[in-house]
């Protein structure tokens, strides 16, 4: 288990300096000929580099949480509706034309935060799993449409493109502002999430067992909203819908820890970080006419991943 | 001492009253429906009564703060579920959370004793040899110690277990119950939902008959469970054979 985190913490420290030289512009460390690379480095790809870090953290550790929660390993932080109804607060704004720098990311943290106080009111006071996912599901099919109906009515063909691209998630031109929106709301999730991490574990085994183990399930179900709402909503508030890390980063570290939701919480915020970290190094390198928007990247890699998830549950269960 | 006390509970428990003592094997037996599982959960302190206590040494087992009660009372459920494919010996150490420190708690155990906690109640159950098989890769009977070490790496002072044998044949039954009786001997209080009464009759120190939420029969083996009382209760006439401690159930017709 620790050997893990070390190993997925040398390969960040090798990433990191690795993805500020790589983009259109490359940067030689040996041969600063590169004019502005000093802004370049500071001002775009610095920031760039922490906020995917931050990001992919927080994705990575709400979709170790979400499964152990839901004792699923198809579940995704998306499930619970938190992120499309972050998108749906950032869409708002794009549509009323609001240009102030707060305005997106405020009404997406409303979005989340209107989404997380609908789950813990839908939910109620038992904590019932069933009824909470089914909430989620369609607190985020809600979203989904209202959305869709943003986009059909918007005034104009520059907000309706604006939206449009907005929502398939990027981090290209992201500033050091939208670091200090993140990191700060992605910690406190995280915080959150780790203070769950033991009554995950509980739930391993049932929910009768577990709160015969002394879980508080709707003390549970609180950190639960709490964490992946503020993760995921800060997420959405600065980069736009960035799916399923939060489905293969669990995934993948799975096997190389005990199993336990607990064991799998930093493991998988740190390959969370790595993987968008290197995923939008690639976006940015990659020798397409315009740049790759992250948010389809990780899609065109991740429904296969599912995909390929599913045929392997199915020889399981055949 | 566990006791009922007049508990009730929608249809299932109509005012059932009984006390419970450490160190005995006490089991619950009863038709379908006879409320063994909801007075297991209710003295485990999952459910809450509509009316009535369940009383841990005297105190509502409700007021308790639920880490407090998961340190003394250790409940395995009827079909337990396992989400995740772990290894026996991280399973059975999942029983040591209450002891475990939550966030902005102190801890109320080291990890050496949590170790050792561990390392006895795979002792106990005989596990050393699977401690390091992934679940998924267990015997039914293998998976039901691993559960029963589980409750007993908590170091409860009352396991109450939903109908263990279930599922077991014959040899992992007889090994299961014969080490659930070595706990009771150690002074833990053993309590049982049993639906095969020959086990019930050979080895329980006490049998509390359910009927319709209510107690038909509470004593030992021999008194509670009489051939009338099997008739009046379970509605079969049937005979006991045998001598005690192997005791056999022959249905007359």
């Amino acid at each position: 288990m620790t050997r893990l985190v070390a190993l997925l913490l040398a390969a960040l420290i090798l990433a990191l300096p690795l993805s500020l030289l790589a983009g259109k512009v490359w940067i030689d460390p040996f041969d600063p000929q590169v004019r502005n690379a000093a802004i370049i480095l500071t001002e775009l790809r610095l920031p760039r580099a922490v906020l995917a870090l931050v990001l992919g953290a927080g994705l990575g550790g709400a979709g170790a949480a979400m499964q152990g929660y839901l004792r699923n390993p198809l579940a995704d932080p998306g499930l619970f509706g938190i992120a499309p109804s972050a998108a749906l607060g950032a869409v708002l704004s794009l549509f009323l034309g609001l240009t102030a720098a707060w305005a997106l990311p405020l009404f997406a943290l409303v979005g989340a935060g209107g989404a997380m106080a609908l789950l813990g009111i839908i939910a109620g006071r038992e904590g019932n799993v069933a009824l909470f996912t089914l909430a989620g599901m369609m607190i985020a099919s809600l979203a989904g449409a209202l959305t869709s109906l943003a986009i059909s009515l918007s005034p104009t063909p520059f907000a309706m493109s604006e939206i449009v691209t907005w929502l398939m998630g990027a981090l290209a031109d992201r500033s050091w502002r939208e670091v200090w929106i993140a990191a700060p709301l992605t910690l406190a999730g995280l915080g959150f999430l780790w203070a769950a991490g033991r009554g995950l574990d509980a739930l391993t085994l049932g929910e009768a067992a577990a709160r015969s183990l002394g879980l508080e399930p709707n003390r549970m179900q609180a950190l639960i909203i709490l964490g992946v709402g503020l993760t995921v909503g800060a997420s959405v508030a600065v980069a736009g819908i960035i799916g399923f890390v939060g489905l293969m980063v669990p995934h993948l570290i799975r096997p190389f820890t005990d199993r336990r939701p607990s064991s799998l919480l930093l493991p998988s915020a740190l390959a969370g970080a790595l993987l968008l970290l290197v995923a939008d190094c690639l976006c940015r390198v990659l020798p397409t006419v315009g740049e790759l928007r992250l948010g389809i990247a990780l899609s065109l890699v991740g429904a296969p991943f599912f995909l390929h998830l599913l045929l392997k549950l199915r020889k399981g269960l055949a | 001492m566990l006791e009922a006390d007049g508990l009730v509970l929608g249809k299932r428990l109509a005012g059932l009253s009984a006390a419970l003592r450490p160190g005995e094997v006490t089991a619950i037996c009863g038709p379908n429906g006879a409320g063994k599982s909801t007075l297991l959960a209710c003295l485990a302190g999952l459910l809450a009564p509509d009316a009535g206590r369940a009383l841990l040494d005297g105190e509502p087992i409700a007021a308790l703060p639920p880490r407090v009660r998961a340190r003394r009372v250790g409940y395995l459920p009827q079909s337990p579920e396992l989400a995740w494919d772990v290894t026996g010996e991280t399973l059975v150490g999942l029983g040591r959370l209450p002891w475990q420190a939550a966030p902005l708690h102190r801890r109320h155990a080291s990890a050496a004793e949590d170790a050792l906690a561990v390392e006895e109640a795979i002792a106990a159950m005989d596990l050393a040899g699977l401690r390091h098989r992934p679940v998924s890769r267990l015997s039914g009977g293998e998976r039901s110690r691993v559960l029963v070490a589980r409750v007993l790496a908590g170091r409860p002072q009352w396991l109450l277990a939903d109908e263990p044998l279930a599922n077991l044949d014959l040899a992992h039954a007889a090994t299961l119950i014969a080490r659930l009786k070595e706990q009771a001997r150690a002074g833990v209080g053993v309590v049982l939902v049993l639906h095969d009464l020959a086990a019930a009759m050979n080895h329980a120190d006490r049998v509390l008959v359910l009927h319709q939420g209510q107690l038909a029969a509470d004593g030992p083996p021999p008194l509670a469970l009489t051939e009338d009382t099997i008739a009046g209760v379970w509605g079969v006439r049937a005979r006991w054979l045998g001598e005690p401690l192997r005791h056999a159930l022959l249905l007359s017709e």
